[in-house]
């Protein structure tokens, strides 16, 4: 099974990536982008999707900083 | 003392770090492969991109076959010291707590700064006088220490927070201006700055051999009491 893993900076923690595209934008002229928040996307084939839980929690998130998001 | 500087794929201080652990006593280097550490009194994770820094710095190289063997042997007490990627290593080992976080300037900055030993009474800074300062070089990307509010106060009651950059020095926006701090045990001990690098007057201060002579003592008054 392909699975998409969507892995965020937690709520809270400041994200100098998403303010520095934030900034971008307005110069670019599109006016309004608020809340940028840059994270990562993983895609991978799973045999057996029950592990995608313990694969974020062990290795493709760290969950002190990061959420995760399983896409099926 | 006998000090196994590990050497991950991607390392790149570990030569500095085996010159500077081998002017306080005899040093090897330990291949990430091996689980074997060679009786080593002491363990340095070294500065690089380990793995290529891939995912998340230190992510995967918590799970090479040598850490495996540093864990134990963190766990029977050893000593071990992460610097820079060797710190994150140790964060995502879960060996310290908290994580390393991209700098506030999303920039890499590599310059010489002021540290404040904050908790002298550790192995690692047992040679060291109570606030003083050290000047030491950083160069990192990823050095911002962050951790939850109620862990970081766990930390200041247990005195893990070990080095501190001086005050309105803070360069990559570390939480408490935290440079370095230890497990609640003392015998792991991680540090953004380099002492590694700083153990020469002529290379701009030596005040990095501090740490590894604390360890040589430390190991010296161990092996005194057995």
């Amino acid at each position: 099974m392909r699975a998409r893993v969507l892995v965020r900076p937690k709520a809270g923690i400041l994200d100098p990536q998403g303010k520095a595209v934030e900034r971008a934008l307005p110069a670019l002229g599109f006016e309004g982008a608020t809340n940028v928040r840059v994270g990562r996307l993983v895609e991978l084939d799973v045999a057996d999707p029950g592990d995608l839980p313990a694969m974020c929690e062990k290795l493709l998130a760290n969950p002190l900083i990061e959420d995760y998001e399983i896409v099926a | 003392m006998k000090t196994g500087i590990v050497r991950f794929p991607g390392s790149c201080d570990e030569v500095d770090a085996l010159e500077a652990a081998s002017r306080v006593g005899e040093a090897v280097l330990l291949w990430h492969a091996d689980r074997d550490l060679q009786g080593v009194d002491a363990v340095v994770v070294p500065g690089g991109f380990s793995y290529g820094d891939y995912l998340r710095p230190g992510a995967i190289a918590r799970f090479s076959p040598v850490m495996e063997a540093v864990a134990a042997f963190a766990a029977e007490g050893g000593l071990v010291l992460g610097i820079c990627n060797g710190f994150q290593v140790l964060c995502e080992a879960g060996l310290l707590p908290g994580a390393l976080l991209p700098n506030t300037g999303l920039r890499f900055v590599c310059r010489q700064v002021e540290c404040v030993v904050v908790n002298e009474r550790t192995p690692f800074t047992r040679g060291c006088g109570a606030a003083e300062r050290l000047s030491v070089p950083i160069k990192h990307t990823t050095g911002r220490y962050h951790a939850p509010e109620v862990v970081l106060e766990g930390m200041e009651a247990h005195g893990q927070i070990v080095l501190r950059y001086a005050p309105g020095r803070n360069p990559n926006g570390s939480e408490r201006d935290i440079a370095g701090v230890c497990s609640e045990q003392g015998n792991v001990l991680g540090l953004m700055p380099h002492p590694e690098h700083a153990v020469d007057v002529l290379r701009g201060s030596d005040d990095g051999l501090r740490l590894f002579a604390s360890m040589r003592e430390h190991v010296d008054a161990a092996r005194a009491v057995a």
